[in-house]
């Protein structure tokens, strides 16, 4: 039970929290969320600083172009990132945290050639074509169908035909390329059937339409796909095994891909103290209201509980470099635990959080955008009732309710 | 940074487990209720072990662990509801002769939190010694020098209480260094003891629901029960997390604040022990409600743990003023 970071994690804390006070401040202030291109540059742009400087890919093999730090050097990454308030992987987050770790441990030596660096880059964005309207917590009832004409002997003349329709496909409409879930065998069980391919998004026969978020945002989109053809080459794994093969992918998810969001909620809580210093109630602020103070508190205790959560989750991964089952009780509670993080915020700002403009000095727009936007995390990457389905199955053995 | 246990001390853990498991299952809860919550046999077999004088240096005749490893003790004591004045005792190793060994037993009043009145001293008929916290200093008496009462109906019955109407003043052991020390290393051992309860209330409403059957199935089946026990685990896990972070920032210099880290596991812990005794027996549906099954007990002494070393209302207000520093 050490929770102490060896000289060299703290010669690496000093060496990027240097880099870091140098290159965040120059990085400009993010675009509005509206502003997909702007957002693109933004994102793409800092990524290509962190590979420039070496901080790219932090858990990625260096054959790949990655820095393939130790867990706990990744834990000294979060940590540091957060405080010195470095953009999010934004874009970038099915590539780098999703499409790319799965091509590490199951793609062929081509797809890794091919996609990995440019994904550590920022050059190449990817996006996800999991869900369908068919299939949302119940993913492996999918119906995208994909037809082999050719078979493995002669690769380059073989190709899939793809015919669907995916929803809730985030980046869809930025994607150069989309981690695509298909169903290549329609008479096995259907978890058995499912084959997960490399889809370049500019075929024919792809079509995007904009799903406005709640928001108000086009953060995601539907997309169909009608008679596209996927060379047999960008099947990642063996044909039928993509079920398998998604499972690697949604315990990355899981397991660390929050990690820094995780850590950064710990400033968002700091701020929204700043905030309720500065909103008025009868003749006193909001920070005069104990119980506000305790919530506050309360929240801060759970954060706490939360990194620890995650030291742990990461220094058993250690051994066996997959995240554990204990991914979905912290994807569980983390979720959960930013709602009410943003949530509060919208209570202290009052009726200043009726509008999603700053007024009257207040930051309203920041804050209703994340407490909008936090409305998703319970829903996406399995459903929190998913995740409690996952623990009581699979952690605790409890009979499956089928 | 490996925040595993040791090899040692998953020896440690499971050889006090193994002890408790044996010397109190679930069904001698009611026997140990109608002798008063104490057995001196089961406090001399934990002091054997070294419960008490678990952090004292090897030359003094501890083990010379931390409080890393006393946390990992202090929850499987309340795993299986063992019962006595284990922390005060263990707090006093050092301050009270006698007190490592488990010989003196050691009982507290915290008057320096937020509850102060009534004067409600645990386990008072056994005690040799009772300690003190005041603001600026910690007091020993002569618990036999003192006029009481027994309560005749405490909450949990495996923790007796006396209400000792007055206190003269004892012999002072230490100033407000000594308090704020003995405060925080016995709410750090309180959050361990609340791991614990909320470990056990979740591993046996898991238990039960597995075999407890109902419209023909079982009723862990169930999505509305299955749920609240995923709930209980990550709340459990959260608690460990906390709890075992608490220790560890306690021992190891450097790695954070430890008022922090201990007020942050109290509220985890606290909340996580009293939440999931509620749903334990809450999955035990009317048998839940019956005095020979064991989950009440654990409600109980949650709610007990729950007003020792500062509540969570108290730790609360400390984290925020923390982060609004």
């Amino acid at each position: 039970m050490d929770l102490r970071y060896s000289e060299s994690d703290e010669r690496f804390r000093a060496e990027l929290r240097a880099w870091l006070a140098a290159a965040v401040p120059k990085h400009a202030a993010p675009p509005p969320a509206h502003d997909w291109d702007a957002r693109v540059a933004y994102d793409c742009g800092w990524q290509r600083k962190l590979f420039d400087a070496g901080y790219a890919g932090i858990n990625w093999p260096k054959a790949f172009g990655g820095r393939e730090l130790s867990a706990t050097e990744q834990l000294v990454y979060y940590e540091e990132t957060a405080r010195a308030g470095a953009p999010y992987v934004g874009v970038n987050f099915v590539g780098l945290l999703h499409g790319g770790p799965t091509i590490i441990a199951e793609g062929t030596p081509e797809q890794k050639a091919k996609h990995l660096p440019r994904i550590l880059r920022g050059e190449e964005l990817w996006c996800q074509g999991f869900s369908e309207p068919g299939a949302g917590s119940d993913l492996a009832a999918l119906a995208t169908r994909a037809i082999r004409v050719g078979d493995e002997r002669q690769p380059s003349e073989s190709y899939y035909i793809v015919n669907g329709h995916k929803i809730w496909c985030s980046f869809a409409h930025v994607g150069e390329f989309c981690e695509l879930l298909v169903r290549t065998d329609a008479g096995a069980p259907k978890h058995r059937g499912i084959s997960w391919l490399i889809c370049p998004m500019n075929l024919p026969g792809i079509e995007i339409r904009p799903l406005p978020t709640l928001a108000g945002e086009g953060e995601f989109s539907e997309v169909f796909f009608s008679d596209v053809r996927v060379p047999i080459a960008n099947r990642v794994g063996a044909e039928n095994d993509g079920w398998r093969v998604t499972n690697v992918t949604l315990r990355f998810e899981r397991g660390t891909a929050f990690a820094s969001e995780m850590i950064k909620l710990q400033r968002v809580l700091a701020d929204l103290v700043v905030v309720a210093r500065q909103v008025t109630r009868h003749e006193a602020c909001a920070w005069d209201d104990a119980g506000l103070r305790r919530e506050v508190g309360h929240l801060l205790a759970e954060l706490d509980a939360l990194w620890a959560m995650v030291k742990r989750s990461v220094s058993e991964a250690s051994k066996t470099g997959v995240p554990g089952l204990e991914g979905s009780a912290i994807k569980l509670f983390y979720t959960e635990l930013f709602q009410r993080v943003s949530e509060l915020g919208v209570r202290i700002l009052g009726r200043a959080g009726l509008s999603r403009d700053d007024v009257a000095g207040l930051p309203s727009s920041t804050i209703l955008q994340r407490h909008l936007n936090s409305l998703s995390l319970t829903i996406a990457a399995g459903s929190s009732q998913i995740q409690r389905n996952i623990v009581g199955e699979r952690i605790l053995g409890l009979p499956k309710d089928r | 940074m490996d925040f595993r246990l040791t090899d040692d001390q998953v020896a440690l853990r499971d050889g006090i487990r193994s002890y408790c498991d044996d010397q109190l299952p679930p069904e001698k809860l009611g026997a140990l209720a109608a002798a008063g919550g104490f057995d001196r046999a089961l406090w001399n077999g934990v002091a054997e072990m070294g419960v008490f004088g678990l952090r004292r240096a090897e030359s003094e005749g501890g083990i010379g662990l931390g409080m890393a490893d006393a946390v990992l003790v202090f929850s499987e004591l309340a795993r299986r509801l063992v019962s006595g004045p284990l922390v005060w005792t263990h707090l006093a190793a050092g301050l009270v002769l006698g007190a490592a060994s488990g010989d003196a037993i050691v009982g507290g009043l915290d008057l320096a939190g937020a509850l102060g009145e009534p004067h409600l001293v645990e386990h008072f008929t056994k005690l040799d010694t009772l300690l003190v916290l005041h603001a600026d200093r910690v007091e020993q008496l002569d618990p036999r020098a003192l006029k009481s009462e027994p309560i005749a109906t405490p909450l949990d019955p495996l923790t007796p209480l006396h209400h000792v109407r007055d206190l003269p003043a004892g012999e002072r052991l230490g100033g407000a260094d000594l308090v704020a020390r003995l405060r925080l290393e016995g709410a750090a051992l309180t959050a361990a003891l609340s791991l614990g309860i909320a470990e056990m209330a979740q591993e046996l409403a898991t238990a039960y629901a597995k075999q407890r059957e109902q419209f023909g199935r079982a009723i862990a089946g169930f999505q509305s029960i299955k749920h609240m026990l995923a709930d209980m685990f990550v709340r459990q896990e959260m608690a460990r997390a906390a709890v075992w972070s608490a220790g560890a920032t306690m021992d190891q210099a450097g790695v954070g604040d430890p008022s922090r880290a201990v007020a942050s596991a109290k509220v985890v812990a606290g909340d996580a022990a009293m939440k999931n005794a509620r749903a334990c027996i809450q999955i035990h549906g009317g048998m839940g409600y019956t005095w020979e099954m064991a989950p009440h007990y654990y409600l109980k002494r949650a709610w007990v743990l729950s007003t020792c070393f500062g509540t969570s209302e108290e730790h609360e207000e400390a984290l925020a003023a923390l982060i609004a520093r």
